[in-house]
């Protein structure tokens, strides 16, 4: 187990790299996407005027305050709370992510499926896992809202964040078919009968 | 705060109402109770998994981080339910009451500002107020406590609501079907909803009584039992299998799945066996005012 600190954006070569189990800080940049982001960028049609590529998005949906602008690189959003939301019902959307935008890297919680580890293995990308629900933490590792796009869909806008040693993430599902919710999936349902036998079930 | 007294009677103002549900809302964000705090500490000390460890630890340190930094535990402000319990000899104008909680959400959204996690769901539209059709969820009930009236606030967040199962079993499935629905829904929601959660189960009554029992069991405080002797007996059970999959804290493995099982009962019709399970996540928060002849009491 190794740990990695990658600046974004980032190349498939550092991808390559990283092997569940390992550990990732990031620095520089990240997006901040969606439910609604995607269903409007893949579903409907609708583009965004970030260059993505080799970029690392997070799910996430963030408790902002409106301020006033200061200068450039200012969304005229200061950043109240930002959490992860569970990855699972925006499997669909990996492999669009990076093919049409060219992402690396997926972040969020709970672990995505087979399809996003196909993808992940075919393009070069990775999901890393943050801990849910430990937001008040994550938020710290925030410097600014740097920019939106998006943004008549707040708050799943597309967000732009200067981030400073986000993390320790945890590399759950890797660019070689690797994934920890899978080989945690498997030895549940091995322990499954067990369970059940527990309560007197057959 | 406005709360009058009369010898006999508990007045409780429209205008307390609305200060108390606000200040709840943003409390709850902020304020883990201390019974899921004591359930962190059981949890950490007797996990065995290393990963499961540093993410306990994680979490741990995430509620310091929200009390020093006086902000969100989690980005999800969830949906917003007012649980509202009066006692005897309590004057409420219940209408009021509603229409306060439904002002006092709307300005906790807007004045601390907290996000707005509330849509319309067939257009989906946001209107930034925590509020729309039936939201908050407002349910009332009247106990037999003199002169108290107690507002519980729940912001519950939707990837452990996302985890919510209802069957429609039949006698003939017994206790058995409702033991197996129970662990195959802690397999289905995996770690997709933030474990370790606290697991609610509905057993009997009607389908939309079964799945509100599984809501009150999975909000009720770490440490409470079913009053039922047969539900409590099925919780420990229950919790013990459940733990014993090894899903583990956001489901990357370990022994902390549940902080517990919860069961709550209703009796049922002769050809229905219904069980339902709703989840708690591990930002199991909540928070309550209670009024009484001597003021305004503020607690989980």
């Amino acid at each position: 187990m190794t740990h990695h600190v990658l600046h974004m954006p980032c190349t498939e070569a550092d991808i390559r790299k990283l092997r569940v189990g390992d550990t990732v800080t990031l620095q520089d940049t990240l997006f901040g996407i969606r439910d609604a982001t995607q269903i409007h960028m893949f579903d409907h049609g609708r583009r965004t005027r970030f260059d993505l590529k080799g970029h690392a998005v997070i799910h996430t949906a963030p408790n902002v305050r409106k301020v006033d602008k200061r200068g450039t690189n200012d969304s005229g959003y200061e950043a109240i709370c930002v959490g992860t939301t569970t990855s699972d019902r925006m499997e669909r959307f990996t492999r669009p992510l990076m093919e049409r935008e060219g992402v690396r890297i997926v972040i969020g919680k709970g672990g995505l499926r087979e399809e996003s580890q196909r993808a992940f293995q075919e393009l070069g990308g990775c999901y890393l896992a943050v801990i849910g629900g430990a937001a008040a933490l994550e938020t710290t590792w925030i410097e600014a809202i740097e920019d939106v796009d998006l943004d008549d869909l707040n708050p799943e806008s597309l967000w732009r964040f200067r981030i400073r040693d986000f993390g320790p993430l945890i590399v759950a599902m890797d660019s070689h078919g690797g994934s920890l919710y899978a080989e945690v999936q498997q030895k549940v349902q091995d322990r499954r009968a067990a369970a059940l036998a527990k309560l007197g079930v057959g | 705060m406005t709360v009058m007294t009369k010898p006999e009677v508990l007045h409780v103002a429209p205008d307390a109402i609305e200060e108390a549900a606000k200040l709840l809302y943003i409390r709850a964000l902020k304020i883990l109770p201390d019974d899921i705090k004591a359930g962190f500490t059981r949890l950490d000390a007797s996990e065995t998994d290393g990963t499961a460890k540093a993410i306990l630890a994680t979490m741990i340190e995430n509620i310091g981080v929200a009390e020093r930094t006086d902000n969100l535990l989690c980005q999800d402000t969830g949906i917003p339910i007012f649980n509202v319990e009066i006692g005897r000899n309590v004057e409420v104008d219940g209408w009021a009451l509603k229409q306060a909680i439904r002002r006092g959400t709307e300005r906790a959204t807007k004045e601390h500002p907290l996000r707005s996690s509330v849509v319309h769901p067939i257009t989906r539209k946001n209107e930034h107020t925590s509020c729309g059709a039936h939201v908050p969820v407002i349910n009332i009930d009247f106990v037999e406590a003199d002169r108290v009236l107690k507002l519980e606030m729940i912001p519950k967040g939707s990837g452990s609501e996302n985890g919510s199962f209802l069957q429609m079993l039949i006698p003939a499935d017994g206790l058995a079907g409702v033991k197996r629905f129970v662990v195959d829904a802690a397999m289905k929601a995996g770690g997709k909803v933030c474990p370790p959660v606290i697991m609610g189960v509905g057993v009997g009554g009607t389908s939309d009584l079964c799945m509100h029992l599984a809501k009150v069991a999975a909000t009720r405080p770490l440490g409470s039992r079913c009053a039922d002797a047969e539900g409590a007996a099925l919780e420990e059970a229950l919790s013990d299998a459940v733990n014993s999959l090894g899903i583990g804290p956001q489901g990357l493995g370990g022994d902390s799945t549940a902080f517990a099982v919860h069961v709550e009962v209703a009796a049922t019709h002769i050809t229905m066996n219904p069980v339902a399970v709703n989840i708690q996540c591990h930002s199991a928060r909540r928070a309550s005012a209670t009024f009484t002849p001597d003021g305004v009491a503020i607690g989980f």
